[in-house]
């Protein structure tokens, strides 16, 4: 009796362990899935610039935007990630991935040797990319210049650090769909939408996460806590923004001063540094969408710790 | 009489000289910062197309950004750490070279850009873009967020 218990234990285990292995599996998009593509770099810059790769990506403390070594420093409620080189370099850089490897990065979050990347790098957004925006993007990138270096390891505690367990964290929280247009919308909202939910993640940080750091879909765009734990980030429908108009929302992306007479801070200066090299039409085009989002209160700050 | 009501008078009035001498650096850097921002956006609503070119204002807005940096330095004293709507960094005071070098920058900045600024708005653009970094380059390491 207790043998056989013992025995369908062991089958348990394995069955468990099988099933975990399979639904954890990470994605790829095969160079087969890419279709015939017509390089145009300048809209690669224009994806580099919406993306805000180098506002995490560049090496920290000089002020070139393209040197791309990584090595920032994240820290998180999980633990402190390190941004990784993803400048031309062909040994610590990306110089020798293939399109479809920087498309499966992109849109699957699986580095090229097969493994789960964390989404501290927010795939959750670019896997709303067209091919042909990841393609023209990743051209762009290896325009840039090579910086050596690799980057250390990621500083996570346990259970963190078993990468194979972001697979499970993906069923819940990555859907591999494409940014769906719109036809009832104009063009400008359509494009405004994909460079927003897109490229320009911008629902990552102003937005509540819940306990597994998922975006609380319901919330989107709320505002919540600063990933980094600096402070807050606001609150972008039109709960808050209701008196901004579209050329104020255009305006505050493009030269960092808000219409409320404030100066934007804290990440967001880094944002705009990005968003300011947009052309103007792009940054109209946010600012009709952003201008679009319903009123919705958000969470309410936690009572500020007596000092 | 007449002259206990014009010693009482004096007496308040050295009482509200005080008051107003003693006002606490907090709310002093943070209504020159409010200030600061209320010209900013009445020059870049010029820049954005939301307001017509205004050499005056921009001169206006020159005069209040050189008027700050010269007072920062001495704003920031140690007993100031807390206390108000306070959005300063503690790092201001461990770094305290570094915090009054970028602020000295700022000021070399406003004074570098003012001709410029006031001078057309294709030189307001390029004074702005030059102040504006100054401005960022001190907040990001020494200004908080909002929660």
């Amino acid at each position: 009796m207790i043998r056989k218990l013992i025995w369908l234990a062991a089958i348990a285990l394995v069955l468990g362990l099988a099933v975990f292995w399979v639904l954890t599996a990470p994605a790829t998009v095969l160079a087969s899935a890419l279709p015939a593509h017509v390089l145009n770099l300048a809209n690669g810059k224009e994806m580099f610039y919406a993306g805000g790769c180098s506002s995490c990506h560049a090496v920290p403390k000089q002020p070139d935007h393209n040197r791309l070594g990584g090595g920032l420093a994240l820290n998180s409620p999980f633990g402190t990630f390190y941004v990784p080189n993803i400048s031309s370099d062909p040994k610590d850089g990306i110089g020798t991935w293939t399109e479809a490897q920087f498309v499966t990065a992109m849109t699957k979050g699986t580095s090229p040797s097969g493994e789960h990347l964390y989404p501290a790098f927010p795939y959750t957004s670019y896997q709303r990319m067209t091919f042909d925006d990841l393609r023209d993007l990743f051209a762009y990138l290896k325009s840039l210049p090579p910086v050596s270096g690799h980057v250390r390891d990621h500083d996570l505690p346990f259970p963190y650090n078993i990468r194979r367990t972001l697979g499970l964290w993906k069923l819940l929280f990555l859907d591999g769909m494409p940014w769906q247009t719109d036809p009832s919308q104009s063009a400008a909202w359509n494009r405004g939408a994909y460079l927003v939910n897109g490229p320009g993640h911008c629902v990552e940080c102003h937005s509540p996460r819940n306990a597994l750091g998922g975006v609380i879909e319901s919330l989107r765009f709320t505002g919540g806590p600063s990933p980094d734990g600096q402070g807050g980030v606001p609150n972008i429908t039109q709960f808050k923004l209701k008196s901004w108009s579209e050329t104020d929302i255009a305006g505050t992306i493009a030269d960092g001063m808000t219409p409320d007479s404030d100066r934007v801070g804290g990440n967001m200066i880094e944002v705009v540094r990005n968003t300011s090299q947009l052309t103007a039409a792009d940054r109209a085009a946010i600012a009709a969408y952003i201008k679009s989002l319903p009123a919705i209160e958000g969470r309410k700050a936690a009572p500020k710790k007596p000092e | 009489m007449l002259r206990r009501t014009m010693f009482t008078v004096l007496a308040a009035a050295l009482s509200i000289g005080a008051v107003v001498a003693q006002q606490d650096p907090v709310t002093t850097r943070e209504n020159l910062m409010k200030e600061n921002n209320k010209h900013a956006l009445v020059v870049v609503r010029m820049m954005r197309g939301q307001a017509p070119f205004d050499a005056a204002a921009v001169d206006a807005a020159f005069a209040q950004w050189a008027d700050t940096a010269q007072k920062l330095p001495s704003l920031f004293p140690d007993n100031s750490k807390t206390g108000g709507d306070n959005r300063a960094s503690p790092k201001i005071w461990v770094n305290k070279k570094d915090f009054d070098a970028k602020a000295a920058a700022f000021g070399k900045s406003v004074a570098e850009n003012r001709d410029k600024g006031k001078g057309s708005l294709a030189g307001l653009r390029t004074a702005i873009g030059a102040v504006g970094k100054a401005c960022d380059d001190c907040h990001k390491e020494y200004r908080l967020g909002k929660d």
